[in-house]
């Protein structure tokens, strides 16, 4: 239906309709709406991009990918002390580390937010019954001490590169929530302020507060008056949620949102027709992110097996041509999961260009020779033919689905295309490792991330081991192991880099998935706004929002 | 008073069979919450995706956990949606409101138009063919199709009316009701056009219509006191199933106006693995649906006795 609802859009004049609004609000749109406001439970799309706008978290990605203080003095490291390594009580490799929120930080009734409300965090976290995520950090994180008002130290019995990054244990308003959370700590999910006083204004510390929701429909943030830092330049935005991008298309030309946030905003085929047909009326920003689209292999089949056909296949797709035509040539094709603004980026690894005569070569070596259907076939007579599944209702995977298919029969490989909705493509046939050939899907993760879940030989999910793990396609390798170890507790980032390198080289030549392309994410902002810098990862531009300025 | 005893226990049945059947479907769907949770979260331990389980309850048979919500329901508690984090009943209020306004608006302007442009055709036959072209373009264009025809005009072009969404605490309401209202509108209005126009005419060419003519009774008089309430039986057969759907909602509608309703509600509460959310609104569906046939048994009964003594 969307597609049919795009075609007629596109012969919309896209003319400006409705009166321009004041400009000390602004109206965005996003295609989600969150299931839960508690800044600590779950992470969800929808949910950062609102709290980042309500919420300071002590640390964060900036726009350039670099971990920086949002609420705290300076990072801790090992050289300024604030960070130390040690023994744990039962002697393996620890680390303390302490962290100093800056002066002046306030909850929105003035209430200063303290080492306090970062304890009842971490408290509230521990307690599994409470269901925090994720679950890693707090069983890691072993021991909470308040050094003052300002300042606390947590001791970890895990020793990584990343660790002066707090991600999402953020404050909690302890004032207001310990009581909560005390009186029923299975309950405190559903019974948190965050869910049942959503507007109250002593829940946020950021240049925002929530004022009023709509279930389902939009959400209104104020500005914080308790809010120390610059001020932000508008005095109300509403954050409208249309979940249909036609929808969304349609309420930004009749003027009902002034922009479409890229982060849940309108895929990027979809915002290029627009950028052709609208002209000059807005401004279009295509981010690189850390979305990574690639298909995984299940290597228990025999045909996936062999190296050489994964390679072959590889160098019988033309991604770069598929860029191209589909996305405008807007997004990098990858050469694997590491983005290529990620500092460590390897650009030598082996690259497979469009090149469907060496890709023939490898597979007649392999011993696939071309049948009677065109159709290649091994000594046994058994076919070059495999599953190729995705999310049904995707287009673009549908339609990217559909030219690899044809690409590989070009050089006599089948590719049978069986699609499932996400929640059971993902709920049941990747987790449980029931595809039997290629799941095409995308990873999401954030700068410089270990994909050790993703690659390590433990990490295969079985039913065992209750299915956890993602390493789907079964792929196992001892040097793939040994620098998947090595590399989190490398604390040099100098050292990590020949790690981080032969990682990506032999990923790059084993194939356990095929990569595709790093998605990027179409920003559309109104002629009259400046100072939105989109990030690229999970740490969204609205956390910068006092930077946002009306020309 | 006889039907509705004979009815009441049907419903009370049909209510216990379907919330079961709706309970085992949803379970036997692959892809529960913790399966979903282990993909969002890498770093879960076979030991935590153990207690996931036990913490939701989907350590239990299927049956045991089907019970429990149904005593839970006996006793007035409606549970808590696993999608909002907010009491099922919470959640489904502003729904059931917002697809209340909609498409109650909407059937109330489809009945009467249908049946002004039905008995246009039945009293003026050289109207009639004009009346089925509409009512067949009626049928025949897309609500999906026309919503966007109408959003273009009136919203992008004109900027008469909002594109979609909702209003703003405090604003009028209206505006954002007009553009989704007129596109259901429009579908419905075409059935009751064409099932008023059959049911007028059989009913105007009956004996007791040429009595009154000859009576001298005007032609206002013989529609609305002599064929209108013989012809109103299958209009009102039709209102009782459109009444399902002033539950039930519309999903297209409110996919394209970008309006929170039961629809989509419905649809996000059963591929979310909401129980208590979906099961909540599938129930009120079911319920909304019964009691609107048997009101509409109950009138129809009312306005030809015969059906009664049958």
């Amino acid at each position: 239906m969307r597609h049919a609802i795009s075609a007629l859009l596109a012969c919309a004049i896209a003319t400006p309709a409705l009166a321009q609004p004041a400009r000390d609000s602004l109206s965005i749109g996003i295609t989600q709406y969150p299931a839960n406001f508690h800044p600590n439970i779950e992470s969800m799309a929808a949910k950062a991009y609102i709290l980042g706008f309500v919420l300071r978290p002590v640390t964060a990605y900036d726009q350039d990918w670099k971990l920086t203080c949002m609420s705290c003095d300076v990072l801790p490291s090992l050289e300024n002390g604030q960070a130390k390594l040690e023994r744990t009580p039962d002697g393996k490799p620890g680390i303390r580390i302490t962290w100093r929120l800056r002066g002046g930080e306030a909850w929105g009734d003035g209430t200063p937010v303290t080492a306090e409300d970062m304890r009842f965090a971490w408290e509230a976290g521990r307690a599994f019954e409470t269901g925090f995520g994720p679950a890693e950090t707090y069983r890691s994180a072993y021991e909470f001490i308040v050094e003052d008002a300002r300042s606390f130290t947590v001791r970890f019995d895990k020793v990584t590169y990343d660790f002066a990054g707090l991600g999402q244990f953020q404050p909690l308003p302890s004032r207001i929530e310990r009581p909560i959370w005390e009186a029923d700590r299975a309950g405190y999910r559903t019974r948190s302020a965050y869910e049942t006083a959503t507007t109250n204004p002593a829940l946020y510390d950021g240049p925002y507060r929530i004022a009023a929701i709509q279930p389902g429909a939009s959400v209104t943030l104020e500005r914080n008056e308790h809010w120390a830092g610059p001020a932000p330049a508008f005095r109300r935005i509403t954050v409208r949620t249309v979940e249909n991008t036609a929808a969304m298309e349609a309420q930004l030309l009749a003027g009902q949102v002034d922009m479409v946030a890229g982060e849940l905003g309108l895929p990027l085929e979809q915002a290029a027709a627009l950028e052709k047909r609208s002209g000059t009326r807005f401004q279009f920003n295509y981010r690189p992110g850390l979305t990574y689209e690639h298909i995984d292999l299940n290597l228990q089949n025999p045909i996936l097996t062999d190296r050489r056909v994964r390679q072959a296949l590889l160098l019988a797709a033309d991604r770069a041509q598929i860029v191209a035509r589909l996305y405008d040539g807007r997004q990098p094709v990858a050469l694997g999961g590491i983005h290529p603004l990620d500092r460590m980026y390897d650009p030598g690894v082996p690259a497979y260009p469009f090149d469907p005569a060496r890709a023939a070569a490898l597979l007649e070596e392999a011993g696939w020779r071309p049948g009677p259907d065109g159709i290649r076939r091994n000594a046994a007579g058994e076919k070059l033919a495999f599953d190729l599944m995705t999310t049904a209702g995707n287009r673009a995977r549908e339609q990217v689905q559909q030219i690899l298919a044809g690409q590989w029969r070009a050089v006599g490989a089948e590719a049978r295309i069986r699609n499932e909705p996400p929640r059971v493509f993902f709920g049941e046939t990747v987790s449980r490792r029931r595809f039997t050939g290629m799941a095409m899907f995308a990873w999401v993760s954030s700068p410089e991330n270990v994909p050790r879940t993703i690659f390590h030989s433990d990490e295969v999910p079985t039913a065992a081991r209750n299915w956890s793990g993602q390493n789907y396609t079964g792929f196992s390798d001892p040097e793939a192991d040994r620098l998947l170890e090595a590399l989190p507790v490398e604390l040099d980032a100098e050292k990590r880099r020949p790690l981080w390198a032969g990682l990506q080289r032999l990923l790059a030549t084993e194939l356990p998935a095929l990569p595709l392309w790093h998605r990027a994410d179409a920003h559309i902002w109104p002629r009259w706004l400046e100072g939105v810098r989109p990030t690229g990862h999970q740490n969204y531009s609205s956390l910068w929002v006092t930077e946002w300025r009306v020309k | 008073m006889r039907l509705l005893l004979a009815r009441l226990p049907q419903i009370a049945v049909t209510l216990v069979l379907l919330s079961l059947a709706a309970w085992l479907a949803i379970g036997l769907m692959p892809g529960d919450p913790v399966s979903l949770a282990i993909m969002a979260d890498p770093r879960l331990t076979p030991q935590d995706i153990a207690r996931m389980r036990a913490l939701h309850g989907l350590d239990q048979p299927l049956m045991r956990r089907y019970l429990a919500w149904a005593a839970g329901l006996l006793r007035g508690e409606f549970g808590y949606s696993r999608l909002f984090a907010q009491p099922a009943t919470a959640v489904l209020w502003p729904a059931l409101r917002s697809t209340l306004a909609l498409v109650g608006l909407s059937v109330a302007i489809a009945a009467a138009l249908g049946l002004a442009l039905g008995a246009l055709a039945a009293l003026r036959p050289k109207a009639a063919a004009l009346v089925d072209a509409v009512a067949l373009l009626a049928q025949a264009v897309p609500s999906f199709w026309l919503g966007i025809l109408l959003i273009i005009l009136f919203a992008v072009h004109l900027g008469w009316l909002p594109a979609g969404g909702t209003p703003e605490e405090g604003a009028a309401r209206l505006p954002f009701l007009v553009l989704p209202v007129a596109t259901i509108a429009f579908g419905q209005m075409a059935a009751y056009a064409r099932h008023a126009a059959a049911a007028l005419a059989e009913s105007l060419r009956q004996p007791w219509v040429r009595s009154a003519r000859a009576r001298g009774a005007s032609e206002g008089r013989v529609l609305w006191r002599h064929a209108l309430p013989n012809a109103g039986v299958p209009l009102l057969t039709l209102l009782a199933l459109d009444a399902g759907s002033l539950v039930s909602g519309a999903l297209v509608t409110e996919t394209v106006f970008a309006r929170p309703g039961m629809g989509k509600l419905l649809y996000d509460a059963v591929m979310g693995n909401d129980y208590n959310l979906a099961l909540l609104a599938l129930l009120l569906v079911a319920l909304a649906t019964m009691l609107a046939t048997l009101a509409a048994d109950l009138a129809q009964r009312w306005l030809d006795p015969r059906l009664g003594e049958a």
